[in-house]
């Protein structure tokens, strides 16, 4: 339990760790778009941490990063694939962002710091909370674009739109949110 | 574990080869749920652009290096429209693809976005329903040539026109109507050819911009 929060509040990738700003900046222009990058990430991350630390032991130190990345790319296709059969509509939003996974610097951190060094239980308990964190912090960032920027929530229009300030929605607004949501975090949770 | 040549090659060649057969083996059962997603978000297209249809023959011309594929909707034998499929490179994001559905008599009946990375909030509204989109709403239900045409074509208020552009988005919306366009001039090349599309003359926007005029 204590890994899972950890994930979550001491450890939270976005607003502590800072990792994996490009698809948080890119993807949250809506709640449900947040969501599905962070739920598509935390997915890859608890197979590839169980993975990972399966295999530690038969993988010499010196090739360990591309056999890691071998590990993460199979798990990514799959996953990429999987969307595009059963979610064709999500794998339309997310895009370019979702073979990106390959290269989020969450998965590979926890892959060197924690699952290279841990029981693949725990590793695994990790990538939840790791992934929960992060799709929390997705969510809650995607939330208030759409809420400040188009009216809406999860898609549901509120009916104030057309008085809302655009630039919530676009590049500039993304860069406001999360600045103020790490700053109020790390005020008032990570204590 | 300490590095050996033999066993860093061991391990990466076995490692790719385990991760290979796995991203194959879900290759070849996700290959038929993709291609039917595909065929289902087509189908889901054509038919929010036409009106009911039985079955549809279609035709792939090439338009400004463009690939058009145009959609013979039948009914009981009798054509009761024409879905066209096409695209611009003109978007404020790339590649926009629209269907654009046309009755037999040349009404533009619906209009839906296949494909676009638009402006969020901006650019993206060009696939909003019809209440919230000045672009569908200027061109739904109604005949191109009964627009004011601008060299033969449809254009925003902007560059002289009558289609009302989204707001604070002009390049998609400009985007928009140049697929509308071509898949205008696509749909005039097959009925004026027949059952042998003229692609030559479609090439070329000349005859398209004659016979705007014409009407006018």
């Amino acid at each position: 339990m204590k890994l899972i929060f950890d994930g979550i509040i001491k450890n939270n990738p976005t607003f502590v760790l800072v990792l994996g700003m490009c698809p948080t900046l890119g993807t949250t222009s809506s709640a449900i778009n947040g969501m599905g990058m962070g739920v598509a990430t935390m997915s890859v991350l608890i197979m590839s941490n169980l993975a990972i630390s399966l295999i530690k032991n038969i993988i010499p130190d010196k090739v360990r990063i591309p056999a890691f990345i071998v590990v993460i790319a199979s798990f990514v296709t799959v996953i990429q694939m999987l969307m595009q059969a059963f979610a064709p509509a999500l794998y339309g939003a997310l895009g370019v962002f979702i073979p990106l996974i390959v290269v989020n610097c969450i998965i590979l951190g926890r892959a060197e710091a924690f699952a290279s060094k841990n029981t693949p239980f725990d590793s695994m308990l990790d990538g939840l909370g790791i992934g929960l964190g992060f799709t929390l912090s997705l969510t809650v960032i995607g939330s208030i674009r759409e809420i400040l920027g188009s009216g809406a929530i999860f898609g549901i229009d509120l009916g104030i739109g057309n008085y809302m300030p655009l630039i919530f929605v676009l590049a500039p607004g993304a860069f406001f949110v999360l600045g103020y949501l790490m700053v109020l975090f790390n005020k008032f949770v990570k204590k | 574990m300490k590095s050996t040549l033999f066993n860093m090659v061991a391990v990466l060649l076995g490692i790719t080869f385990i991760a290979s057969a796995s991203v194959g083996l879900v290759n070849m059962v996700t290959a038929e749920p993709i291609r039917m997603a595909e065929e289902n978000a087509k189908k889901a297209a054509l038919e929010q652009v036409l009106p009911e249809f039985e079955s549809t023959t279609n035709q792939t011309l090439e338009l400004d290096n463009m690939p058009i594929v145009v959609y013979n909707a039948t009914k009981g034998g009798e054509s009761v429209g024409c879905a066209v499929e096409t695209m611009t490179k003109s978007g404020f994001g790339g590649e926009v693809k629209l269907m654009v559905g046309f009755l037999p008599d040349g009404t533009i009946n619906n209009i839906s976005v296949l494909k676009q990375a638009e402006t969020p909030g901006l650019g993206t509204n060009m696939a909003n329903e019809e209440s919230k989109n000045p672009l569908l709403k200027s061109v739904k239900n109604q005949k191109p040539e009964s627009k004011k045409l601008v060299d033969g074509k449809l254009a925003v208020t902007k560059d002289g026109g009558d289609v009302d552009a989204l707001t604070a988005a002009t390049i998609s919306s400009r985007a928009y109507l140049d697929a509308v366009n071509r898949a205008w001039a696509a749909f005039k090349s097959v009925q004026q050819g027949g059952e042998q599309p003229e692609v030559e003359e479609a090439q070329t926007e000349e005859p398209v911009a004659q016979e705007g005029e014409k009407n006018e």
